[in-house]
């Protein structure tokens, strides 16, 4: 019963994850888009981000340490660490580790922002662009719960969110709003 | 609590009466790219210009939009904007 009671919490917490790491994926995007309204400052979007972000990895924590506590997969602290060192379902397990890590390799360095400078956050930063796809590899291919009704909903829901913004991130106009005006003045054929 | 003036940017004048710290604000331009996060969280002493970019007051910053300020610092993406010791921010 103790080491079920465990392993619930390790498969809950990292649907809790793969949630809340979908939601901060879409919140970087929209801040991207400068997505501000009525009642919703576009600092909030960022801040919200933020602190998402700061929530998923505890929930990531709470899914690797009762991973790693669970004497029944006896996964062992090798695997939490280094990427497809388990021996128990050793690429899905792998991709997770790998997840975990990049994620924490952007949260320490958003932390630590001011000291390594803005060049390197945002180069780490890019790095979300694996760690959620790994995360979602991951959830799917690992689980327990991998071929499940409800495990997929949530994956489709999350990755369908995510894309969405993706998308929307990527035909918007550039976000350097005098661009537009460049642009609108070159097409005018103004020598200005 | 609300300002007399009606252009808080030039100065808040009668705040500054009450107490003012020894910092002020400054932009690094080249690195600005317009988010706006700064004048959404520190409109007494950042406006926008029409392209979104941001007009700073170069007075000192009153105390007790200090708190604000510094959170408007930390908001910045891109770390353009910075609380310094008079005449060290620009």
């Amino acid at each position: 019963m103790t080491s079920q009671w465990l392993w619930y919490t390790t498969r809950g917490a990292g649907v809790i994850s793969l949630v809340l790491l979908s939601a901060v994926v879409c919140l970087g995007l929209l801040t991207r888009l400068r997505v501000r309204g009525e009642g919703w400052p576009g600092f909030l979007t960022a801040a919200v981000h933020q602190d998402l972000a700061l929530v998923a990895l505890f929930f990531l924590g709470l899914h690797i340490v009762t991973a790693v506590v669970d004497p029944f997969t006896s996964l062992g602290i090798v695997a939490a660490i280094v990427p497809f060192g388990s021996s128990y379902r050793t690429v899905w397990l792998g991709l997770g580790t790998l997840s975990f890590e990049l994620g924490l390799a952007i949260g320490l360095t958003s932390l630590a922002r001011r000291v390594i400078g803005a060049r390197l956050w945002r180069a780490v930063h890019w790095l979300a662009y694996a760690c959620w796809p790994l995360a979602v590899f991951h959830a799917v291919g690992t689980g327990t719960d991998g071929h499940s009704a409800w495990l997929l909903g949530i994956t489709m829901v999350c990755g369908g969110a995510v894309l969405a913004c993706l998308a929307w991130r990527l035909a918007a106009a550039p976000p350097d709003p005098l661009a537009q005006l460049r642009s609108a003045r070159l097409m005018a054929g103004s020598d200005r | 609590m609300s300002e007399p003036s009606a252009r808080p940017w030039d100065g808040a004048r009668g705040v500054a009466r009450v107490g003012t710290s020894r910092v002020s604000l400054g932009i690094d331009r080249i690195r600005c790219d317009g988010r706006g996060y700064c004048a959404e969280l520190l409109p007494e002493m950042i406006r926008l210009d029409d392209w979104g970019y941001p007009i700073v007051s170069s007075e000192r910053v009153p105390d007790h939009l200090l708190d604000h300020a510094r959170r408007a610092v930390a908001a910045c993406p891109l770390l353009a904007i910075r609380l310094a010791a008079d005449g060290r921010s620009r």
